[in-house]
């Protein structure tokens, strides 16, 4: 289980983000199920406008919304930062071709972590993902979240570009091991 | 490790692709890197065919994007064994989404053509058509000879998806024939056909 330090009105993140989704239109919604983004996912999951696209690695759902763009759909890619690495060269396709993509990267390894397991790829996030052509906003505050999600998404949608906004550990709260 | 001998199946790629695309009406083709690329090329350029020159593994998916996103249309992926090998997670993932308009086909030579002729693992018994049927596709079949081909040729736009093919063909090599490769003119090129517009979808909200 996780704890969570922030406040009860910023904790609302998940549904304020679901609300700016659902805004932009999007309607595919890749995953690797992750307890950072597992209350956004459960949201998703419930809307029926929404395909829910389960995935075994991450690449695939670069792949996938690569394909949505091609048929006039809009998505996003909900992952954990261990699966950033999973994903680079599949985003040489998103950068070759000029497609949006936007993602939301929970973050591990970053902020009061336990699990040294998580650290070389969490701490190398940023750099990976802007090698591959993507542009990383991150976020610390739980109240700029919604907002810096909304900016992503019109980066990524009406700019075509390829856009990661990183969550922090600090407001996802460190999980906790007994 | 044991290695067969004898050519799984004298099918000829080339006419296998050409036989698979006659009638393919308005649905949508994605081909995968390397020979399967010039093999849709040869058969003949279209602005409904995408073709992914790089991001090897990502065939199949970006084909279930596709489907989800574009229902009413028939989405067909053709791919070599060596590509859909590196994405085999994708199987798993098609089979839960369920596409009815999806058909994603191999041609299976069982070597890397663009390598070097290396062997692949179907080379070594591994069974496309059987993890595809094992995941929960609606179909799955392996297709050896030519009366296998005509009844695929017709179920790849019949079917309900989500359709799996492994479609076994000779090691012979044909000329190279290279479609555009630009992705960025693909992609607008793509969505201009199918959507009227490249930037069809951009600036949502904002039209008016």
């Amino acid at each position: 289980m996780t704890t969570n330090t922030t406040n009860s009105d910023s904790s609302q993140w998940p549904e304020a983000i679901f609300e700016v989704l659902c805004n932009a239109g999007v309607t595919q919604v890749a995953y690797v199920p992750d307890a950072g983004h597992a209350r956004l996912i459960e949201l998703c999951i419930d809307n029926d406008a929404m395909h829910s696209v389960a995935l075994t690695s991450e690449e695939e759902g670069v792949a996938l919304l690569c394909g949505a763009w091609l048929g006039g759909a809009r998505g996003v890619l909900l992952m954990q930062s261990s699966g950033v690495g999973n994903c680079i060269n599949m985003l040489s396709v998103v950068q070759e071709c000029r497609f949006p993509l936007l993602t939301i990267v929970t973050m591990r390894g970053e902020w009061g972590e336990f699990n040294p397991w998580q650290v070389p790829m969490g701490q190398g996030v940023s750099q990976a993902l802007e090698n591959a052509g993507v542009i990383v906003q991150h976020v610390d505050d739980a109240g700029d979240l919604a907002e810096t999600v909304a900016a992503a998404s019109e980066l990524a949608f009406n700019a075509f570009r390829a856009v990661a906004v990183s969550v922090s550990q600090r407001i996802l709260g460190s999980k906790e091991w007994k | 490790m044991n290695v067969s001998h004898e050519p799984a199946s004298n099918l000829d790629r080339r006419a296998v692709v050409t036989q698979l695309l006659a009638g393919r009406g308005d649905s949508l083709l994605i081909t995968g890197l390397g020979s399967t690329t010039w093999d849709a090329a040869a058969v003949g350029d279209d602005a409904a065919n995408f073709y992914v020159w790089g991001g090897m593994g990502g065939a199949a998916m970006i084909g279930l994007g596709l489907a989800l996103a574009q229902p009413g249309r028939r989405v067909i992926v053709i791919t070599g064994d060596g590509e859909m090998l590196m994405g085999l997670g994708a199987m798993a993932t098609i089979a839960v989404q369920r596409p009815k308009n999806l058909a994603v086909v191999v041609i299976d030579n069982e070597v890397y053509g663009e390598t070097g002729m290396q062997h692949t693992h179907t080379r070594f018994g591994v069974d496309l058509a059987g993890i595809a049927a094992a995941a929960g596709f609606e179909s799955a079949r392996t297709v050896y000879t030519q009366s296998d081909l005509d009844t695929l040729s017709a179920a790849i736009y019949e079917a309900p998806g989500p359709l799996f093919a492994d479609v076994k063909v000779s090691t012979e090599r044909h000329e190279t024939v290279l479609p555009p490769r630009d992705g960025t003119y693909l992609k607008h090129r793509f969505r201009t056909a199918l959507l009227g517009h490249p930037e069809k979808g951009a600036l949502a909200g904002r039209e008016s």
